[in-house]
């Protein structure tokens, strides 16, 4: 049988004072090969909430299409919004309840509740467990930026603030982790609605300290040598 | 065990724990674990293919092969690898033809009654997309088919990749089949945002040629299907690149061929002979 497609991924969801960063990176493999170069695993569940994949592309977005079915059944019976609590416990409850079929999967759920005016990050794995998180990392990218965000992280960021240390998290993996890659794709979720950034190309992709001066110094050299 | 929600069974929802799974999958699995020892299984015939697909500033363009392989052998040299779905939707196949040929039909048949139950409202290609997934997704990759997907339906032009596993893809470009990383280098290379039908066209016709020239798995000709709004319009052997090096030999023969050396004509009466029916016997 050919290679399973897996999104071999970096995903980072952060919580900061007004609300959620989501960011990702675009790649998906099979086998060697890279057969989406620019997808979207910041994958919408409800109005309010997403889903972050890695593993198993297949596995994964049957999970997030079963929850979406779950949630707009919930909202039309309730007839509000769902809390973002209520969208990772049917995220967890698909987990543990097929933990026998479904592969090793890490999923992040993560959203911005109005009606509590709070923001919910948390980590899914396949097999039951649910927990509710500051911050959260996943993908085979992420063992790669456990320092940096360790380091990085601070309690109540600005938006700015948050934006920044998702997209450099997933830069920094994706300059490491061979199946992570292509762009980054930021999403935030606060009062205000919902916000989405793409950092693409080397120039707006943010580079890290001995690249990022090794290029420096090398174009320094190269102009000073032509003037 | 089993917790349910509304009408939706969460545990046997995606129907593959053993308690409700509608399918067994044990023999696929000994199969393969046979086939791990050393015992050389049937082969199946393969379309080791080439196909693809662009969405361009109005419509959608698939493209295809048409080599059908068992083995090393060619197996059929013009086959048609670009299915129909919906009158709107079409649906290129690899890997198992006979996968790809059942997967696709069950699908336009499917969406054909759908069709009949909602007042023949134009099918959607997003549940196209969702009755190809899950069915692929509940074989777990036994069903092997790599799709390229595209059609016109209410929201536009949509073109979709699905994986023998389940998995799909949107993309404004999109190949599948052993010809794909040959095919994806000409897209790479040439694709465009909103390009006029000739350029999309040429675009995809140039990425089969590319999968026929250089993968061993695709060959022969190449095979279109433009979908728009006002339609579709398959375009059967668009090009055929290797045509046949010497003229097929015509088994038909003109009138005088062979010369006539004596006729006899014989009339009905001369040739049957009526026979008196003998009478049925009855009794012991």
């Amino acid at each position: 049988m050919p290679h399973a497609v897996s999104t071999g991924t970096t995903i980072v969801a952060v919580e900061y004072a007004g609300g959620v960063v989501i960011g990702a990176d675009s790649r998906v493999s099979t086998g060697t090969y890279i057969s989406n170069r620019a997808s979207d695993k910041i994958t919408p569940l409800s109005d309010n909430a997403f889903l972050l994949r890695s593993g198993s592309a297949a596995d994964t977005q049957l999970v997030s299409d079963y929850v979406r079915h779950m949630v707009h059944q919930h909202e039309s019976q309730l007839q509000r919004p769902i809390d973002v609590p209520t969208v990772a416990n049917l995220v967890m409850q698909i987990g543990y309840n097929n933990k026998n079929a479904l592969s090793a999967a890490a999923m992040l759920v993560a959203g911005y509740d109005a009606a509590t005016r709070q923001g919910h990050v948390y980590a899914v794995p396949i097999g039951g467990t649910m927990v509710r998180q500051k911050y959260a990392i996943d993908g085979s990218g992420s063992i790669f930026i456990y320092g940096y965000c360790d380091s990085e992280y601070k309690d109540d960021m600005t938006r700015e603030e948050a934006e920044s240390f998702v997209a450099e998290a997933i830069a920094l993996a994706m300059s490491t982790d061979g199946s992570s890659g292509g762009v980054v794709r930021l999403v935030t979720v606060n009062e205000d609605g919902i916000f989405r950034r793409l950092h693409a190309g080397d120039k707006s992709v943010p580079r890290f300290g001995e690249e990022k001066d090794v290029h420096k110094d090398l174009t320094d050299k190269a102009n000073a040598m032509q003037t | 065990m089993s917790s349910s929600y509304g009408d939706i069974n969460v545990s046997g929802g995606i129907g593959l724990d053993s308690e409700s799974a509608p399918f067994n999958l044990e023999l696929a699995r000994r199969n393969s674990m046979i086939e791990r020892q050393g015992m050389k299984l049937p082969r199946y015939l393969k379309t080791g293919t080439t196909i693809c697909g662009v969405v361009y500033a109005n419509g959608v363009v698939l493209g295809a092969d048409t080599r059908s392989t068992n083995g090393d052998t060619v197996a059929d040299k013009n086959c048609e690898k670009i299915h129909y779905i919906a009158p709107n939707i079409y649906c290129c196949g690899a890997g198992t033809a006979a996968d790809t040929e059942a997967t696709t039909n069950m699908v336009a048949s499917a969406l054909n009654m759908h069709r009949y139950g909602t007042n023949g409202r134009t099918s959607r290609v997003i549940t196209a997309l969702t009755m190809l997934k899950s069915h692929l997704f509940k074989y777990q990759g036994n069903v092997s088919a790599a799709l390229v997907l595209g059609g016109f339906d209410i929201n536009g032009p949509h073109l979709f990749t699905v994986y023998p596993h389940g998995s799909s893809d949107s993309l404004p470009y999109a190949t599948m089949g052993s010809g794909s990383l040959a095919a994806m280098s000409i897209f790479e290379a040439g694709y465009k945002e909103n390009m006029t039908k000739e350029e999309a066209m040429k675009l995809v016709a140039d990425a089969i040629k590319s999968g026929v020239f250089n993968d061993l798995g695709s060959g022969s000709n190449v095979d279109l299907c433009i979908i728009t709004k006002e339609g579709k319009e398959y375009l059967r052997n668009y090009e055929c690149p290797n045509p046949r090096p010497y003229a097929s030999q015509s088994f038909s023969f003109a009138k005088g061929t062979t010369p006539v050396l004596r006729s006899t004509m014989l009339t009905l009466k001369d040739v049957v002979v009526e026979e008196g029916a003998d009478a049925m016997e009855v009794g012991a």
